[in-house]
């Protein structure tokens, strides 16, 4: 790694004045952060350190859903969301390995964007709202592409609000060696419309597959997407598998998901 | 640079240590506080030879600061056995024959631990799920699996007759 200066601020407003120096990066649980400095694919020259401010740790129910503080690891989500929201509890309770649950946190997945992690599929297939030191953003205008979200420089998360459907089962197909999803979908259920949300497959990140989401809206049933098909232009494609299968793949976990949600 | 100040506490003892920003967790333990039981594999948190329990928690040592370690609880594979005796789990992984090269194990038995201080009984599928971030290219993992239940079960008793 190389060189950098490390601090550990206890409050949000003392971590979003450690950022706004010139080469500064937030650091949470550092799962993916501190490979990617090894590799020396990230060189910042102050590492802010989110993983002691205690006031964005913690699930809890609010009104407007499930609160999910942005330093809270995958596996408290995977603990204490099982009775709130059992679907996003199971979504963090398959990420990665237990070592990597312990530390990784929601933020720190939503920040990076992987095209292949879970989180974004759970948030943007709950219609959920990031919370940011600034403002509040929409799932649907956060996500802006494959490691590209709508943070601008600085700006931390510091809560994830889930609407809480009536059903919602997310359906993940594990890279066997990372258990990062080589394709998963996350079903929501609500009282009025339903959404989907696809993570791993597309090269543009995780998306909404809109034609599934109208005829589940008609038709909560697996059947309802048999007729439907996913184009393979735009999916993600390499040794694990193709774009047809990856398209293939959205098809049928969808279907799964639904049945899952039963 | 300047150098960071961390007082914590590793397998019961109070440790004190200076390090610099860029040194993990396994840094620190290894080279700063002799305890060279969790290994260097990867680096990248995928093999979990460096298994330790940090407040609690199973971690990747790799995958962490070691200037998060201030006012932690650490465990290592050094702080298994009581003395001379070893903990069940060491006992069983020699009875099961559960190492060869024996690199990955000290990393296996801190995470093995770590899932029967979480739960006393595991079945054999939550072990193997437990278990799925420590990577041993020797035995073909069966051996570990049966020696952690092994262990788990005469863990299981001698709280009962005590």
């Amino acid at each position: 790694m190389h060189n950098f200066d490390f601090v550990k601020p206890a409050t949000i407003a003392d971590a979003v004045k450690a950022l706004a120096k010139d080469g500064a990066q937030a650091l949470s649980g550092g799962q993916t952060l501190i490979p990617t400095m090894k590799q020396r694919l990230a060189e910042p020259d102050v590492l802010v350190s989110l993983t002691g401010i205690a006031e964005m740790k913690g699930v809890c129910p609010s009104a407007e859903g499930l609160a999910v503080g942005a330093a809270t690891t995958h596996s408290v989500v995977a603990r204490d969301a099982a009775k709130p929201y059992p679907a996003l509890a199971a979504l963090a309770a398959g990420i990665g390995d237990p070592a990597v649950r312990n530390r990784g946190t929601v933020g720190g997945s939503l920040a990076n964007n992987d095209p292949a992690a879970c989180y974004p599929a759970g948030v943007l297939g709950s219609g959920a709202t990031v919370v940011t030191n600034k403002r509040k953003i929409a799932a649907d205008d956060y996500f802006q592409g494959m490691f590209t979200t709508a943070l601008e420089d600085g700006e931390i998360i510091t809560q994830v609000l889930f609407p809480v459907p009536q059903k919602a089962a997310y359906m993940k197909f594990n890279q066997p060696a990372s258990r990062f999803a080589l394709t998963g979908v996350f079903v929501a259920k609500f009282a009025d419309h339903v959404r989907v949300a696809v993570t791993g497959a597309s090269e543009g990140g995780v998306f909404r597959w809109k034609e599934a989401e109208a005829a589940l809206g008609k038709d909560f049933s697996a059947k309802a997407v048999e007729g439907l098909t996913v184009p393979a232009k735009g999916m993600l494609s390499d040794l694990h598998g193709t774009a047809a299968y990856r398209a293939n793949l959205v098809k049928v976990l969808t279907a799964r998901a639904v049945s899952a949600c039963a | 640079m300047s150098k960071i100040t961390v007082s914590a506490t590793v397998n019961g003892d109070a440790a004190d240590f200076v390090c610099d920003a860029t040194e993990t967790l396994l840094d620190v333990l290894r080279d700063r506080l002799g305890l060279t039981g969790a290994k260097e594999g990867c680096g990248t948190g995928d093999c979990g030879a460096c298994s330790v329990i940090l407040n609690d928690r199973l971690v990747c040592a790799c995958l962490v600061l070691g200037a998060e370690a201030q006012g932690a609880k650490i465990e290592t594979v050094e702080g298994l056995a009581n003395g001379e005796t070893l903990h069940p789990l060491q006992r069983k992984f020699i009875e099961h024959a559960a190492l060869q090269c024996g690199v990955c194990t000290p990393g296996f038995l801190v995470a093995a631990k770590s899932l029967i201080d979480h739960n006393p009984d595991p079945t054999e599928e939550q072990v193997r799920y437990w278990l799925a971030g420590n990577l041993c290219r020797c035995t073909g993992y069966d051996k570990i699996v049966r020696a952690v239940l092994d262990a788990a079960a005469e863990m299981r008793e001698a709280n009962h007759a005590a």
